[in-house]
């Protein structure tokens, strides 16, 4: 095979895995879209969070990591539950720009608490994740591929499959669904508002612990972490805010169409398009199909 | 009874052949209607009947599959909102379209922003043309307000206002734009029987005294049979019956679909 | 007692629309305009310039800016930090290229520039709402801070990609760089912070501001009225751009004196210029600068008190800073979602009723 062949085929496959990676943080998003109409700026900064409370555990208590990871999502289930409390049951039926903002504030106060109680230096997070090349496929092909990505494309279809069997075939699914249709009218049903909540924003900050411990292990805990939620933003309008396959498709998009864009036109202008391309992207998406590839169109009555 | 105020003259506004449908829902089939000047006009129907769609093609939010809109002469395929109120349409809505971050004055105001001319950089200075132009358009928006009784909520913002009083502001903002169409969907829904009094006063006033052209939406028989100088009834999307109130009233395709039949 | 405005009647329309049709309104404001010109200069020092008043004044003009667009015309944008790099960077070139021109015209013109740039990335407004709006935004944050780190021209090829403001000279006095007075910096600033104010007020108050709150609260309704969203959205975004551009130039000749763009205009100065807005008062004049306060004096006050009362180190009380402002923020969203310039309006409600509590 040709080597400009292979070093295609290299890209693509780098895209695809950082186009899964990306969608694992989409996912989050969509959680809580979903079932609160909340877009969660946060979310990133929970990745960060959670991964640092990970490395925390293991480093300073000493903990195994199976054992770190269990007790990390204990603490995302005790921060959902805060975040319940002294946040989201005051800003019912508020403004959804106003919920966005305080998504912000919530993402500040997250990374100053990361901050002060784990350190703010860069963190190595070793879970025990294969790392290095696919050896196989290195030494009989000539394509450099990380089992690392393996192992986190292959974590994020189980999450994805995990969860849309959740949404749709279990009852409190169905609760989350209508609540995330109208607030108003799942509570005049009984669906208790806050209990779905808690659930939802615990199964997010689950998600982020995944995607911080995929993205920490890749290229070590630290600030960078939390930026990844904006890129997440494209990876969304792409795929539509509430729809589960559509974070998957858009990461796979974006994640692709950034390597391709950063290696076949990033030499022409100086590099750095990763920067912006994916923003571009979404911004041309939106112009032809403002409701995303899976989003709901919205129809204005008068 | 209906007395002649007016003396109706020659068509203002003619839909011909005219079909909109949505997806598999067929809104309007193929029909043809004619507003004359200075009369007061009645659709009504059955709900669904695709009233307020007709209403939505004449003045341009809905763009039918078929047909022509002929206003004042001019000939079109759809019409446009922004020409339609340019040319002199102005309408209401049953669900009260009042912009809810601003003040019932400013509301009305908004109904003049087509005769402001004054250009922006006049508009930062403030003091100048710009002011003049100002108090002369809050003149004829006070000579509104006056007319429609409601000075009391000049300065509150319309979201507080209660829904009777809303659709009174939003007459008078249509009324600001000094129409030669007046289109008023349901304007008097969810009103009690004073409240009622008074809005069929206003519109009765409106023609009588500006000679504005109205087609109404309306469920009240009463009101309908009272006021208005000729009715079109309206029933899945196809025209039953149209002529004076006396005639549809009398109409057996109406009375079977609409009207109803009296108990032997 | 104090607040009364029984007594003072209007007769004629003119009256009644004025700014401050009530009389003590009117006493405050002089007052306040008073102790701003005649008073703060001579107490001034450099310190204070720097540290607060200056990044008050420059960040309320931003904050006015992006309130015209968000507020009141109700289209959101983050990507204030990269209009303000673009009136920043439209200085830096007018001010090497035109060596005489005078800095007013430099900075008026650097508006220009950026007014026209928002109208640009103004243009997927006509087809995308709400968060989609932002995220097209997001675009023109990001791709611009990324060309003035790459296009050399900018920077004028330097070595750093740092800008730096060559000092300049107004009716004699010098204004810019290192050696200008605070004095003169900040009546220079509040000049222009006043003129642009009392512009918006006017605007905001005739048939463009109305234009723009019909497309803010129902764009169908608008169009029936015979608005056309085309011209009111990017009329909106070309004023509040020429604003925020404004606000730029101002910080990179004024306030910063250099300015290195990724460092000075990243995402986190759109995010910073939107809370204030939001905490301030969306669509309020009022609220712009009531916003601007807070945002610019909290973190100075929560730093002194924790460095220096607490005696906390440095690098924990940035942390520490961090978390309470998102503390503040989320709690002033709860507490009072429509900010600064409601409560203000409730405490003025409240004068007008003392000493009697209702």
């Amino acid at each position: 095979m040709g080597g400009d062949f292979l070093f295609f085929i290299e890209a693509t496959v780098s895209g695809l895995t950082a186009g899964v990676m990306y969608s694992l943080v989409a996912l989050g998003f969509v959680l809580i879209f979903k079932a609160s109409g909340i877009f969660n700026f946060a979310q990133g900064v929970m990745a960060l969070f959670a991964a640092l409370t990970l490395v925390g555990l293991m480093e300073k208590f000493g903990l195994a990591p199976w054992v770190a990871i269990i007790a990390t999502v204990g603490v995302m289930i005790v921060l959902a539950w805060l975040i319940e409390r002294l946040v989201l049951q005051h800003m019912v039926n508020q403004d959804p720009i106003i919920l966005f903002m305080s998504t912000i504030g919530l993402a500040y106060v997250l990374e100053g608490l990361g901050d002060i109680l784990w350190g703010s230096d860069v963190k190595v997070l070793d879970i025990g994740i294969p790392q290095g090349a696919l050896d196989w496929l290195l030494d009989d092909y000539g394509i450099y591929i990380e089992k690392l990505e393996i192992v986190a494309a292959a974590t994020g279809a189980v999450l994805v499959m995990v969860l849309a069997v959740f949404f749709s075939k279990t009852r409190i699914g169905r609760a989350l669904r209508a609540v995330a249709d109208d607030h108003q009218a799942a509570l005049s049903v009984g669906i208790s508002l806050r209990t779905i909540w808690v659930i939802v924003w615990s199964v997010a900050g689950i998600v982020a612990l995944v995607a911080g411990i995929m993205w920490g292990s890749k290229s070590g805990v630290q600030f960078s972490l939390s930026l990844i939620a904006l890129k997440a933003l494209p990876v969304l309008i792409l795929g539509g805010f509430t729809s589960i396959p559509g974070a998957i498709v858009g990461g796979l998009i974006i994640g692709v169409g950034e390597k391709w864009a950063e290696i076949y036109f990033g030499s022409l202008v100086g590099g750095a398009i990763e920067n912006w391309f994916a923003y571009v992207l979404a911004l041309a998406f939106l112009l032809f199909r403002p409701q995303g590839l899976f989003g709901e169109k919205i129809i204005e009555r008068v | 009874m209906t007395e002649h105020r007016r003396i109706v003259g020659d068509t203002l506004l003619k839909v011909e052949n005219i079909s909109l449908g949505f997806g598999g829902v067929q809104a309007l089939s193929n029909i043809s209607l004619e507003i004359r000047e200075h009369e007061i006009l009645a659709i009504i129907g059955p709900n669904g009947a695709g009233k307020t769609s007709m209403l939505n093609v004449i003045n341009g939010f809905y763009h039918p599959q078929e047909g022509a809109i002929t206003f004042k002469g001019e000939v079109r395929r759809a019409m446009r909102p922004y020409i339609a109120a340019k040319q002199g349409i102005a309408r209401t809505f049953q669900n009260v379209a009042l912009f809810r971050g601003m003040s019932t004055l400013d509301n009305i105001m908004t109904g003049r922003n087509l005769r402001m001319q004054s250009s922006f950089l006049w508009q930062t200075l403030y003091y100048g043309p710009a002011r003049r132009e100002e108090m002369v358009h809050r003149r004829r928006v006070e000579e509104i307000i006056d007319f429609l009784e409601i000075q009391a909520i000049r300065r509150t913002p319309v979201g507080r206002l209660p829904y009777g009083l809303q659709k009174r502001v939003e007459l008078a903002r249509a009324l600001a734009m000094e129409p030669e169409l007046l289109l008023l969907d349901e304007p008097m829904a969810g009103m009690n029987v004073e409240e009622k009094e008074d809005m069929c006063r206003f519109v009765i006033d409106v023609n009588e005294q500006f000679g504005t052209t109205i087609a109404l939406i309306e469920h009240d028989m009463g009101v309908v049979m009272d006021i208005s100088d000729r009715v079109v009834v309206l029933d899945y999307g196809r025209k039953l019956a149209d002529g004076t109130p006396d005639e549809v009233r009398a109409n057996q395709n109406v009375i079977d679909a609409y009207l109803g039949v009296p108990h032997a | 007692m104090l607040y009364r405005e029984t007594g003072q009647f209007k007769t004629d329309y003119e009256a009644d629309q004025q700014i401050f049709p009530i009389r003590q309104d009117r006493w405050l404001v002089a007052l306040f305009l008073a102790v701003a010109v005649l008073f703060v200069p001579t107490v001034i020092n450099d310190y204070w310039a720097k540290a607060v008043l200056l990044p008050f004044l420059v960040y309320a003009m931003a904050a006015l800016g992006l309130n015209i667009l968000v507020g009141y015309c109700g289209q959101i944008s983050l990507g204030t930090g990269g209009f303000m790099a673009v009136g920043a960077f439209a200085s830096f070139k007018l001010m090497t290229a035109f060596p005489d021109m005078n800095l007013i015209v430099v900075l008026l013109l650097s508006g220009c520039v950026t007014a026209a740039v928002g109208v640009l990335f103004g243009l997927p407004s006509l087809r995308i709402k709400g968060f989609y709006l932002a995220v097209a935004t997001l675009a023109a944050q990001f791709f611009l801070v990324w060309l003035f780190n790459k296009l050399g021209w900018f920077y004028n090829y330097n070595a750093t990609g740092q800008i730096t403001v060559p000092p300049r000279e107004v009716f004699g006095f010098l204004v810019t760089g290192p050696e200008a007075k605070p004095a003169v910096t900040y009546l220079f600033t509040l000049g222009f912070v006043v003129v642009f104010a009392l512009v918006a007020k006017n605007v905001v108050r005739g048939r463009i501001g109305r234009m723009w709150m019909a497309i803010r609260d129902m764009d169908i309704a608008a169009e029936l009225i015979g608005v056309r969203p085309l011209h009111a959205k990017l009329s909106a975004f070309a004023f509040s751009s020429f604003y925020i551009g404004v606000a730029g130039g101002l910080i990179f000749t004024i306030y910063l004196g250099a300015v290195e763009v990724t460092e000075a205009f990243g995402i986190d100065r759109s995010f910073l210029v939107l809370f204030m807005v939001i905490i301030g008062g969306l669509g309020s004049i009022v609220g712009s600068f009531l916003g601007a306060a807070f945002l610019v004096l909290m973190p100075i006050l929560l730093k002194n008190f924790m460095v220096d009362w607490l005696g906390m180190a440095a690098v924990t009380a940035k942390h520490m800073e961090i978390t309470l402002m998102g503390v503040l923020i989320i709690f002033f969203l709860i507490v009072e979602p429509h900010g600064f310039a409601r409560l203000w309006q409730i405490l003025k409600e409240k004068l007008r009723l003392w000493p009697f509590p209702y």
